[in-house]
């Protein structure tokens, strides 16, 4: 009696908390959608006027194509250091382990606005700030804990005697490494590397510091559409952000699963190989 | 559990380098040295700022302290500094209450309903904090879907105030911080072997007992994880607060904005800056030694 | 807290838990089927069975953890069918220990201590005793992890044990640890049960062990009990095939019985049948220590049966030799004999007679 209480109320509980984690979604989706200029809710006549006006504005154009820029070049950055990183997490031996990985980590830990701060006043100096380079190295930073992360994983579940069975049959070194092993990790590179390009096409607060006339991304450019007054065209480019992020991830999801139907298929002769 | 005291970004340079340590820092293999092109990476673009800062918070306008004793000999900043850590336990407090509870009935589930909560928890994860703290303003304010369904309910006659407001404030933040509390407790939780509360059961012991006394203390690890994480994520948000939180409500970081783009004080931004970097290195090493927060960061999301 | 943990008498004695038509489905799926069965007062019963048979269903439903479809459980003439298992107020081992690890090897033997609100000086007396019991004395202050299987387990029955409950229930509480520390805690539990003199209800699935430790054995076959009796009368009058083949290794001639023989159904050999005439069956069975072995030119004693059969091989286990032989039928028989008795002429290859006494013989269904 009293347990299937506890469950029932243990179920609305969640219910309401699962409503509070995707409501911010259930909000803007359909505001974007709203003929209304002020947002008001229920939002009323449907229109894509705030969609057109996008298009309409060049500001948010230039932001977006910014952004993409700064965001490719990130994770690419980000997925070759993170990928070395990785594999000498993995596989080698590294003094003082433990200090180096807090190391890697810290990006994860130290408040965004500080580390937006310091790369401001010193990139300052370096007249670093509102270019290309100074918002890849900052977001690089960012984002590359999370390719370590995932490849680190990925890197572990790798059957070593693979790599053995490459090197007995003549491939040196690096051979091995990108005929044997890097295709093996892809999945989780890929991953990494997804995770690298949302971190930064996501990021506002370093971006703040680092923006100006002469450079500004696409949160950026939202932050001050919804600063100095609501502008309901954030909501229509939120809107888009969502559908780039959760597409994105679906197609992950997809690769990830073709990846292991495939790679099931081939486990026969993969274990002959290495017997 | 002890290894994250030792080896937090503090610990590791304590001391003097003898030449024996010097010869262990040789010590990489061939695979080992691969680390080095990030590290330096890191310690050039990442350290090196931060140390810039500081000095910057030592030096501007003048050499010495007198941007720290600033901070302080107004009462304007004390009251920042403390509303910063009234809402950060607020919302430490609020954010396990919510998270323990989801996190519970996530190793209670089947399969599929697990991957949906998981998936619900995810879902922010990978929403932009500004778009999400931007919608829950949309929700909260006074022409929002908060106040207006509540007054066709004919529930209110006004509006309530809530964006402007702590209640506001810690409304977004919890929103923000969920994820990142579920997931190391819900890692946690699933390792916890469910015979021992049929034990205890069978021992005498009932249900709701079991549950405090033997599921209580096994899932401590992971909330204290939690707990760390949300704590010091808390301390140094910016975004959220601002959009929701009224002037009475100013946090740490939005005063660290302020001081470089309306007021120019590098100094002082810098010399803030460095007191919540000392704050949250403080409790790293402090929570260290309860703590294995590697292994919940290093865990794939 | 309620009737069945206010047993605070220093010597417990034993409850009887009586079954009665308790069954358990899981949708079609059919675990229990009506099951009868009387535990004593004190005694030492063993479910026993394969995996899959319901032994742990039935145990669980004893325990309180589930709930039978049908049927009702009484202790005591009690009804405690629905009462939940920390009422129940009995002591319970697991395979897997189930030790708290976040509590010393002492704070896990107070615990039902505790629950039962018991003055601290006690809790310390009786957590002392129950380890010293188990010959842990020593080892009070560790943790749990910080000991063996063998240990661990131990600490697992003091824990059931501390509170003096009146049943004991095991569900295979030796399945995870090696043969030499099983067969010295099987010979501790014995012990145990006969110094405590509470009830025991031991589940397993290793028929040696079952005929070590028990009083009665309950054997269990898809949810029903096939044969209820002492470990001599399962090993000795085995009431079914499935009885004799589980419990002890068995040699079965399938045919029928005519009259007063039974009649090879493969070789169309017919033996007499003595004591078991008059049954009906498909099988007779006789004990591998039952069969005996001479060469063919041996003469067979008027009271015994034989067959004509090659030797496979001998395998010699210090106090016995056993014989591997196959009929000409193309049987295969297993012989057991006392080595010094074993017959000249017995080597692989060779032709003998098997032969029994027609009285060690049983017609099974």
């Amino acid at each position: 009696m009293t347990k299937t209480l506890t469950r029932t109320g243990l179920v609305a509980l969640a219910v309401i908390i699962g409503a509070y984690l995707i409501l911010p979604v259930l909000i803007v989706v359909p505001m974007s959608f709203s003929d209304s200029s002020f947002l008001t809710f229920p939002p009323g006549e449907m229109s894509l006027r705030w969609f057109h006006n996008i298009l309409d504005e060049p500001v948010w154009l230039d932001s977006a194509l910014a952004s993409l820029q700064v965001a490719l070049l990130s994770a690419a950055c980000a997925v070759v250091l993170g990928v070395l990183a990785a594999l000498a997490l993995v596989r080698g031996r590294i003094p003082f382990r433990n200090t180096i990985t807090a190391v890697l980590l810290a990006p994860l830990i130290v408040p965004y606005v500080i580390i937006g701060l310091a790369s401001y006043i010193a990139f300052l100096q370096l007249g670093l700030t509102q270019t290309t380079l100074g918002f890849v190295l900052v977001h690089t930073c960012l984002a590359v804990p999370y390719v370590v992360i995932n490849v680190a994983a990925g890197l572990v579940s790798v059957d070593r005697r693979l790599e053995m069975a490459a090197m007995s049959l003549g491939a040196g070194p690096v051979t091995t490494f990108f005929k044997v092993t890097l295709p093996l990790i892809l999945p989780s590179v890929l991953a990494g590397g997804l995770f690298a390009f949302f971190i930064s096409w996501d990021e506002v607060v370093t971006a703040i510091f680092l923006s100006g006339p002469d450079m500004t991304t696409l949160p950026v450019q939202m932050w001050s559409g919804i600063r100095v007054q609501i502008d309901p065209t954030v909501a229509a480019i939120s809107t888009l952000v969502l559908l780039v992020i959760f597409g994105s991830f679906i197609v992950l999801g997809l690769t990830r699963l073709i990846q292991r139907l495939v790679r099931r298929r081939m486990a026969d002769p993969a274990t002959n190989t290495g017997a | 559990m002890t290894s994250a005291t030792a080896d937090s970004p503090t610990g590791g340079l304590r001391g003097r380098l003898h030449l024996s340590r010097l010869s262990r820092w040789m010590r990489f293999d061939g695979w080992g040295a691969l680390i080095l092109p990030l590290l330096v990476f890191l310690v050039l673009v990442f350290g090196l700022p931060l140390v810039v800062m500081l000095s910057r918070s030592l030096t501007d306008p003048s050499l010495g302290l007198q941007n720290y004793r600033d901070i302080f000999a107004n009462a304007v900043y004390p009251r920042v500094l403390g509303n910063t850590f009234l809402i950060a336990v607020i919302v430490t407090a609020v954010t396990l209450a919510l998270a323990y509870p989801y996190a519970y009935l996530m190793t209670l589930v089947g399969p599929v309903w697990r991957m949906i909560m998981l998936g619900l928890v995810l879902v922010p994860f990978w929403t932009s904090i500004l778009v999400r703290s931007f919608a829950l303003v949309l929700f909260l304010r006074d022409t929002g879907a908060f106040n207006s369904t509540l007054e066709t309910a004919g529930v209110i006659d006004q509006p309530i105030p809530l964006i402007r407001t702590l209640t506001g404030v810690v409304f977004g933040m919890v929103q923000v911080a969920l994820p990142f509390a579920v997931l190391p407790m819900y890692a946690t939780m699933q390792g916890i072997d469910r015979r021992l509360l049929q034990a205890a059961e069978s021992l005498g012991d009932r249900p709701a007992g079991a549950f405090w006394r033997i599921f209580v203390p096994l899932s401590a690890p992971g909330v204290a994880a939690a707990a760390l994480l949300t704590f010091i994520q808390a301390l140094g948000y910016y975004i959220t607060p601002a959009l929701l939180g009224g002037p009475k409500n100013t946090m740490i970081g939005e005063l660290i904005v302020q001081q470089v783009s309306t007021v120019l004080r590098f100094g002082f931004a810098a010399a803030l800056a460095t007191l919540l970097l000392l704050t949250t290195l403080l409790l790293l090493v402090i929570a260290g030694r309860f703590v294995d927060l590697q292994k919940h960061l290093m865990r794939r999301p | 807290m309620t009737a069945a943990l206010e047993t605070p008498a220093q010597t417990s004695t034993g409850a009887p838990i009586s079954i009665n038509a308790v069954s358990k489905k899981y949708g079609d799926n059919t675990v229990l089927e009506a099951v009868d069965l009387d535990v004593r007062a004190g005694e030492f019963l063993t479910l026993l069975g394969a995996s899959g048979s319901g032994k742990s269903t039935l145990l669980n439903i004893i325990a309180g953890f589930t709930q039978p479809t049908g049927g009702t459980v009484t202790v005591d003439g009690r009804d405690i069918t629905s009462r939940p298992p920390h009422k129940r107020g009995f002591g319970m081992v697991s395979q897997h220990y189930a030790l708290f690890p976040h509590m010393s090897v002492a704070d896990n033997v107070a615990f039902p201590l505790k629950r039962q609100k018991v003055a601290k000086g006690e809790i310390r007396r009786r957590v002392a005793e129950a380890l010293e019991l188990v010959e842990l004395g020593h080892l009070g202050g560790r943790r749990p992890s910080e000991l063996s299987g063998g240990q661990q387990q131990r600490v697992a029955l003091a824990r059931a044990i501390v509170f003096r409950p009146r049943v004991l229930l095991m569900d295979e509480p030796l399945g995870a640890l090696d043969k030499l520390l099983r067969e010295q805690l099987q010979l501790e539990i014995r012990r145990l049960h006969q110094e405590m003199g509470i009830t025991f209800v031991f589940v397993t699935h290793d028929q040696d062990e079952a005929l070590t430790m028990s009083d009665r054995i309950a054997l269990l076959r898809h949810g029903r009990i096939v044969q209820l009796g002492t470990p001599e009368q399962l090993y000795a009058e085995p009431n079914c095939r499935y009885s004799a083949e589980f419990v002890g290794v068995s040699n079965i001639f399938t045919g029928t019985v005519q009259g007063r023989t039974f009649v090879d159904g493969v070789s169309g050999r017919s033996y007499r049948l003595e004591g078991a005439a008059g049954q009906h069956g498909s099988s007779l069975m006789v004990r591998p220590e039952r069969l005996n072995i001479a060469t063919v030119s041996a003469p067979v004693p008027d009271d015994m049966d034989h067959v004509e059969a090659t030797v496979d091989d001998c395998i010699y286990l210090g106090s016995s030799r056993t014989v591997q032989l196959s009929t000409d039928a193309g049987l295969h028989l297993v012989a057991r004999t006392e080595v010094p008795r074993s017959p000249d002429g017995v080597v692989p290859g060779a032709r003998v007679n098997a032969y029994w006494d027609v009285r060690d013989a049983c017609v099974l269904d």
